[in-house]
């Protein structure tokens, strides 16, 4: 019994350490100068802007990786794709690249002296230092999600009752509605919400490609270094409570959804 | 009746045939030009970029980017093995012990995976910052760059052993302590092994994650060189001082070290699926 009370203290006390007192500490520091000036803080132009930024790179980011990760899943589980073992192994490869790397790439591939960069700039498209980079950027680092929470549950729904509809003749299009996402729906779902964080919790490869022009390219997240690298640590503290807020409904829905899968 | 069994098990073989042959290919299509152009053809200007011009080596070796490159390696390591105990212990109080608030704190465990990097490194320097109201300020050392790894690396252990504890059978620790054995004695026979596949998987999952760790080192750490820049922020600071070579070459060392842990985690489930069961 007294062995038992000494893991638990442990366990809290490592717990306490590096996680709950340095998260709750962002929350205290952001009302150092009185809720007021926090608000203020959150309610600048450049603040919301980043915000709004951060919410439109999701938006178009999270869709794209969505509609990826049902279909990569479905090619993975569902058919004898000769490359499908491939396949299998690249889509955990952005979670072994460092975020900077994502970002390096990108520029070497769009940027001035990149692979496209002569015809970018003949056509006057940017994508470096611009949305379009941003935006791919964040794809590349949140794809693996949604393949990852839908292939288990592909496996053990197994394909009896879509072999059933076709058999009945429904087309594949018709089986994949009515049959196969019905029942892959709270794992999909699951997928977009870690997506979803991943994309708003983005800073690395973002950072290198946006080129940090505030109110223009500055995402939330941007907008935290910025503030802290100008010595305003009530801003960079209130816009870490927005985004920490962000995570903390993440949880809550993770939560909820586990819940509903068991 | 065997031969309608026969002509239905038939048409169902020529469905799933028409299915995988006619329909895939579309899909199949789609994922390769997307998984192309997303992950693949960066990653190609990397490598080239690395190995055009024949500075591969001398960048490799140049004293600062092999200082960064040491300090991730050490520091993901020591973490690495950090992780294993801490997260075998907290994974362990989670399943065995019952305390008021157990979901709650279940859920925390995750908010390193949801919490934004940067904001993770801003947290630890309002603990553990200048004016650290608990006067431990680490800021601008190397025990900075630890304790941001160790923020972020903290659910991948425990999330891959809590449910392997869940499921081991508690009549063979009783068994084994009815027989005598000890607390460490019954952990190192029976637990010990039981969890060991699922303990490696987490502590690599997190070693690939603390090697090009970014976010939440660049606040606390002062990426100071040759003391406490990391390889990641060394490469972003080669980005932004033009020196595109050196950053590709110490990029590709990074992606070679977090890809061979994790093909050889992937080779060693494979090989744990088959012998296993």
């Amino acid at each position: 019994m007294a062995g038992r009370l000494a893991l638990r203290v442990a366990a809290f006390a490592y717990l306490a350490a590096i996680l709950a007192l340095p998260v709750g500490m962002i929350f205290y520091r952001s009302f150092d100068h009185g809720i007021i000036a926090a608000w203020h803080a959150v309610t600048q132009p450049d603040a919301l802007h980043a915000l709004w930024l951060t919410l439109l790179i999701a938006a178009i980011a999270v869709p794209m990786n969505t509609v990826f990760g049902v279909l990569c899943a479905l090619l993975l589980v569902r058919s004898k794709f000769r490359f499908a073992r491939v396949i299998d192994v690249l889509v955990d490869l952005p979670f072994a690249v460092s975020p900077v790397v994502v970002g390096l790439a990108l520029v070497l591939l769009y940027g001035r002296q990149g692979w496209f960069g002569p015809w970018l700039a003949a056509h006057d498209i940017r994508v470096i230092f611009a949305l379009p980079g941003m935006v791919l950027a964040t794809v590349f680092v949140s794809l693996p999600f949604v393949v990852r929470e839908v292939v288990p549950l592909l496996r053990e729904i197994g394909d009896d009752q879509e072999q059933a509809a076709r058999t009945l003749g429904a087309s594949p299009w018709q089986s994949f509605w009515r049959v196969t996402l019905p029942s892959i729906r709270w794992g999909v779902t699951y997928g977009v919400v870690l997506t979803t964080a991943r994309a708003i919790g983005e800073f690395g490869a973002v950072s290198v490609v946006a080129g940090h022009l505030a109110g223009v390219t500055q995402t939330l997240t941007l907008y935290v270094d910025d503030r802290f690298e100008a010595f305003d640590l009530t801003g960079a503290y209130v816009a870490s409570v927005v985004l920490a807020l962000l995570a903390f409904a993440t949880l809550f829905s993770m939560n909820a959804l586990a819940r509903k899968e068991a | 009746m065997a031969t309608s069994a026969a002509i239905i098990q038939r048409e169902r073989v020529q469905v799933k045939k028409n299915f995988i042959r006619g329909d895939s290919l579309l899909p199949a299509g789609i994922v390769t030009t997307f998984l192309s152009v997303i992950v693949l053809l960066p990653l190609a200007a990397v490598a080239a970029r690395a190995f055009t011009g024949g500075t591969f080596w001398t960048e490799a070796f140049a004293s600062d980017a092999l200082a960064s490159l040491r300090l991730s390696l050490v520091a993901s390591i020591c973490v690495a093995l950090v992780n294993a105990v801490a997260g075998t212990l907290i994974a362990w109080v989670l399943v065995r012990d019952d305390f008021w608030g157990k979901p709650l704190v279940n859920a925390l465990i995750d908010l390193p995976f949801a919490l934004p990097t940067i904001v993770a490194g801003l947290t630890l320097v309002a603990l553990y910052g200048p004016n650290s109201p608990v006067h431990i300020d680490v800021a601008y050392t190397q025990a900075a760059v630890y304790l941001a790894l160790l923020f972020v690396t903290l659910p991948f252990v425990v999330r891959s052993v809590q449910p392997v504890l869940m499921e081991l059978d508690r009549e063979m620790e009783e068994a084994a302590a009815s027989l005598g054995a000890g607390i460490l004695q019954t952990y190192r026979r029976i637990i010990f092994p039981t969890i060991l596949p699922a303990l490696i998987s987490g502590v690599a999952l997190g070693f690939a994650r603390s090697i090009g760790e970014f976010g939440s080192v660049v606040l606390i750490s002062g990426n100071i060189p040759f003391k406490t820049e990391v390889a990641s922020v060394h490469v972003f600071g080669q980005i932004e001082s033009g020196d595109i070579a050196g950053a590709a070459t110490v990029s590709v060392i990074l992606l070679a070290l977090s890809s061979a842990v994790l093909l050889a985690l992937n080779a060693l489930q494979r090989r744990g699926l088959r012998h296993g069961g």
